[in-house]
């Protein structure tokens, strides 16, 4: 069946889908970058740096940066709880192993919206976490739980953390944990073997585990917009307030354009890694 | 060697941290007090109030849900399994190509896709509604298909294929009799993927829906924005997970059930 006709008509419907309903919409970004925008909400013809220039506007550096610093912050913590969970996962042997990645898998599998909305109710002012806490005295009848940084970045962490725990796991399982072993017979700590044998021996995961969390929490915009409060927007948030209720249809282009320009440093990093290691390993 | 203990305690309290909050809300979608903090004793009244006319638009929303869902895998199936195979089977320039194009969808922010599909369907004058929601998860969907059936195929015995051709079987029979039964399982495994890939999906539907075309998610999600009815978002959540549940369940049983194809 190898033969170049074939080859396009299995090719073709995909790849002409994928091109008109996605790659050039992307481009289409950037033409609607340079348009003015209308009373209307729509975009009006002719060419305008209006919607570039109104980057300048000190509000979106300071979101910019909220959204990259939450972002790293949620990408270190998930690390940081993935890696001893991996670490475990990877060696145990038979039944246990896959009930537990079956259990950290499952809560990835519900909706992602009820899984903000659980927190949102959980955390909720007339909710049992604030009323137990008020009750025990722990805090005082004007902290809010909701609506703050701590809410969404808690929030962030639990939407993204299967992410990190799953390629993290799929390195450690071909981890060879007798390597460890010997680091002991020779005379290190057990938390130094695992920092300096175990942590390099799962490189790879801990890079695809960064790229599967850090990418799309540049992108959140659910998470800040139900259990954050007005000062913790990101930047997705902007996106969503010109696409629909200020809208500014070129000023959501430029802000995208941002944000897509963030989210390509570590789509190159890893892309760039991979390919290094790729090519020393032949 | 003597293991710490540490992991293990971080594992359970992980796991407390993941269902806690999806536990709360079951139960609480049968708790008769309105809200979480006290226990009003058992109650099923907020899955009557389902069923309450006022609730109408709950129904028309899962309805339109399911719709969409279902032509969204349905052709995410045929479009993933061409590509998959063209992927698995051509290593030309094309190929090299068509793979960047299928894996972007996947790493790129859903936030950027919906945005971006929205300024070229309002620069073009399409009126959104369900029809653009559709357009919208296809576009998704697909590489999700195609990655799965694309490791269904790397087990794949391409003898199966000579022998066949030997024995003197047309394209057609090959294609039909053979490749399809092998490979249906990565085919449905993917198809139920896209099902609730598109049934969870709130980002890039919000972006590309139009005036009156709202879905499941959307519905709850202006819900909880506006802290309304927040009993009866439990009892729609908790039916909505058991749906997912069996729905994974399902995909897991065929994913399972494969032949033994690394036995290394």
């Amino acid at each position: 069946m190898t033969n170049r006709k074939n080859e396009i008509l299995l090719t073709a419907p995909t790849l002409i889908w994928l091109a008109v309903f996605f790659v050039i919409p992307s481009f289409a970004m950037i033409l609607v970058s340079f348009r003015p925008a209308n009373a209307n909400g729509g975009i009006e013809a002719g060419w305008t740096l209006d919607a570039w220039r109104a980057l300048a506007d000190p509000d979106y550096p300071v979101i910019l940066w909220r959204t990259v610093w939450l972002s790293v912050v949620t990408t270190v913590v998930c690390l940081a709880i993935a890696l001893p969970i991996a670490f475990l996962l990877g060696r145990l042997e038979g039944k246990w192993r896959g009930i537990l990645l079956m259990l950290v898998i499952v809560p990835f599998w519900t909706n992602f919206v009820i899984r903000v909305a659980a927190w949102r109710i959980i955390l909720h002012p007339e909710g049992m976490v604030r009323q137990a806490l008020l009750s025990l005295g722990v805090i005082g009848p004007d902290t809010l739980l909701l609506y703050n940084e701590g809410a969404v970045l808690m929030v962030m962490i639990y939407t993204h953390l299967p992410f990190a725990i799953l390629p993290l796991y799929a390195a450690a399982e071909r981890f060879d944990y007798s390597l460890l072993e010997a680091a002991r017979d020779l005379g290190a700590s057990g938390f130094r073997a695992v920092m300096k044998i175990f942590v390099p021996g799962v490189s790879r995961g801990l890079l695809t585990a960064m790229a599967l969390v850090l990418i799309p929490a540049l992108g959140s915009y659910v998470i800040p917009d139900l259990v954050g409060g007005p000062s913790d927007e990101m930047i997705g948030n902007k996106i969503a307030q010109r696409t629909l209720g200020n809208r500014n249809l070129p000023q959501a282009a430029t802000l995208s354009i941002a944000l897509l320009v963030i989210t390509l440093i570590p789509i190159l990093v890893v892309f760039f890694i991979n390919r290094k290691e790729q090519a020393e390993s032949r | 060697m003597k293991s710490s203990r540490l992991p293990a305690i971080i594992l359970g309290l992980v796991l407390v941290f993941l269902y806690l909050p999806i536990a709360l809300l079951v139960v609480n979608s049968f708790n008769e007090a309105r809200y979480s903090s006290t226990w009003g004793g058992f109650t099923l009244k907020w899955y009557e109030a389902l069923l309450d006319r006022q609730n109408r638009d709950l129904w028309d929303a899962a309805q339109r849900t399911l719709l969409i869902a279902l032509s969204t895998s349905s052709i995410s199936m045929i479009l993933g399994t061409l590509s998959a195979c063209a992927l698995h089977w051509y290593r030309s320039r094309l190929q090299q190509i068509n793979y960047g194009i299928l894996y972007l969808p996947i790493v790129i922010p859903d936030l950027l896709m919906g945005i971006s599909l929205l300024l070229f369907l309002v620069a073009l004058g399409v009126t959104l509604g369900a029809g653009t929601i559709l357009i919208a998860h296809i576009t998704f969907c697909a590489s999700f298909v195609t990655v799965v059936v694309l490791g269904r195929l790397q087990g794949f015995d391409e003898n199966v294929i000579a022998a066949a051709r030997d024995l003197g079987a047309s394209k057609w029979v090959i294609i039909r009799r053979i490749i399809l039964p092998l490979l249906a399982p990565g085919i449905i495994a993917g198809g139920l993927l896209a099902f609730t890939l598109s049934v969870d999906d709130y980002v890039i539907t919000f972006f590309v829906t139009g005036p009156g075309s709202t879905t499941l998610p959307l519905k709850i999600y202006s819900m909880v924005k506006h802290s309304k009815d927040l009993p009866i978002i439990n009892a729609i959540s908790t039916l909505f997970l058991v749906l997912t549940f069996l729905i994974v369940w399902l995909s897991q049983r065929l994913t399972e059930h494969q032949p033994n194809r690394d036995s290394r």
